[in-house]
């Protein structure tokens, strides 16, 4: 059977293409509807499993949403996410891309700032080695009367290893005039200055590159209220990380 | 303690280190002086270990041991202490995590046990004290939004945590004020001057050799020690400067 989509379509192009072809569109019509009430705040934390996983929020008025992914499986995972905004309301996204080997790991977002005075946060770290690629495709939506909107987006890569890749694609479309969107990505190697310092003061270099990567993903996380699970939470990001990663 | 044979060392295929010779005995401090470039930060570099500064020739024995054999965290355990001239920032990592991994690190490596969290918290408070910095020092990122001054008192707050026999201050004078500079020589005093412990001060002036008062003076210039002699060889340098003496 034919696949249901291609790398040609753009919110895809960075996707598995084999896996793409494989896939079975009944599966990949499937969203999962979170509604989020007028004043009420969600807050989830999940390990993105293998495959694609789609997820519909509609967060209303002066509500709140908070979500926290892991996304290390392979060979190929992914988690979108649609949230539409109603007046005041936020939308807090962190999302840790993990991989090694062959594997793919992305998060794809759509925001729609569909009322005034919402607000939105997305920060996705990625950690990617052997030949493996990580990657963050955010698309944020500003309706015409959706003033003071407040939108912001951050990506940053870590590559541990040369043949690893990160890939990131900021879509903004604004069509009102009184609003903050800001966004900004980076992908680099491990600090090999922070990586000697430490080991001048005796840490071994896996400790080292762990405590790095460890600081780098948190970023992720640190909105996590909840210091216990903020702390669970890099526990596993750490653990997906593998000994050939360090 | 440090013998160092006919040393040369390179970085990017530059030479800097050309056939350096010098021994440091135990109980003793040596001063290392020189103009810009004589390559004064790279001998601290080549002792700590820095990925890129590649020996060609020579020996480094410390305790008996061929220093050059050993990985950066390893020479850190067998008591060798680097101090930065620049001293390396790393968001996200506290110091008192930072310090306790490099303790307990250390204490690992030469078959001790860890300190308890209680154990670790005198120590690091006692340590603090002596360079009077304040011991919330501790909750902050490593260096991160440390004036110059502070940094380099941190550094010396490394140093008497971890206690090393052998000390390697490269320019740790430099950025501090004359309060600064009076704490850190009692610092380097309180915590290095032992009959079993050494010490190679890496500076450009004198000021700091009034209160760290050296046994023997050396000046490189162009890669070697090309005169070495007692406490006042280094006013004369002070006052002659380095082309009349040298």
């Amino acid at each position: 059977m034919r696949g249901a989509l291609s790398t040609r379509e753009e919110d895809w192009r960075y996707a598995d293409p084999d896996w793409l072809a494989a896939a079975d569109p009944v599966a990949l019509a499937q969203w999962r509807e979170v509604d989020v009430p007028a004043g009420a705040a969600i807050s989830e934390t999940r390990e993105v499993a293998a495959g694609v996983e789609r997820l519909r929020v509609h967060v209303g008025r002066g509500g709140s949403f908070a979500l926290f992914c892991i996304n290390a499986a392979g060979p190929y995972a992914r988690a979108e996410v649609e949230v539409t905004l109603e007046e005041g309301a936020h939308f807090e996204f962190g999302g840790v891309t993990l991989g090694g080997g062959d594997t793919r790991q992305e998060f794809v977002t759509r925001v729609v700032h569909a009322h005034p005075y919402a607000t939105s946060n997305q920060t996705v770290r990625a950690v990617q080695w052997g030949r493996s690629t990580g990657n963050f495709l955010g698309r944020i939506e500003v309706v015409r009367d959706a003033q003071k909107t407040d939108a912001a987006q951050n990506f940053r890569a870590i590559l541990l290893e040369k043949g690893a890749s990160a890939n990131t694609k900021p879509e903004l479309e604004i069509y009102a005039d009184d609003v903050k969107c800001a966004h900004g990505a980076a992908i680099g190697a491990l600090d090999q200055t922070a990586a000697f310092y430490m080991a001048a003061r005796g840490i071994p270099p896996e400790t080292a590159r762990k405590l790095l990567i460890r600081a780098f993903v948190a970023d992720a996380f640190a909105a996590i209220e909840d210091g216990d699970m903020r702390e669970q939470m890099l526990e596993k990001a750490l653990a997906a990380l593998g000994e050939e990663a360090l | 303690m440090l013998k160092i044979e006919n040393l040369h060392a390179e970085i990017d295929g530059k030479q800097i280190l050309n056939g350096l010779t010098l021994e440091v005995g135990a109980g003793e401090v040596h001063a290392i002086m020189g103009p810009n470039g004589a390559g004064k930060s790279t001998l601290g570099y080549v002792l700590g270990g820095r990925p890129g500064y590649e020996v060609t020739q020579g020996s480094v024995t410390f305790k008996g041991q061929d220093l050059l054999a050993l990985e950066p965290h390893e020479r850190a355990a067998a008591g060798m202490f680097l101090g930065f001239q620049y001293p390396v920032e790393i968001p996200g990592v506290s110091f008192a995590q930072f310090l306790r991994e490099a303790v307990n690190a250390q204490h690992k490596s030469r078959g001790e046990e860890a300190l308890s969290g209680g154990e670790f918290l005198k120590l690091a408070k006692e340590k603090a004290g002596l360079l009077r910095l304040d011991m919330d020092m501790l909750k902050r990122p490593v260096n991160v939004g440390f004036s110059g001054g502070e940094k380099k008192r941190a550094e010396m707050v490394q140093m008497g945590i971890l206690d090393p026999s052998f000390a390697v201050l490269d320019e740790t004078d430099s950025g501090l004020d004359i309060d600064a500079l009076r704490i850190v020589g009692e610092g380097i005093n309180a915590i290095m001057r032992a009959p079993d412990k050494a010490v190679l001060l890496i500076t450009h002036y004198q000021r700091l050799l009034d209160y760290v008062k050296p046994d023997v003076v050396h000046v490189l210039a162009k890669g070697r020690i090309v005169k070495t002699g007692g406490p006042e060889l280094a006013l004369e340098l002070e006052e002659q400067g380095y082309e009349a003496v040298a």
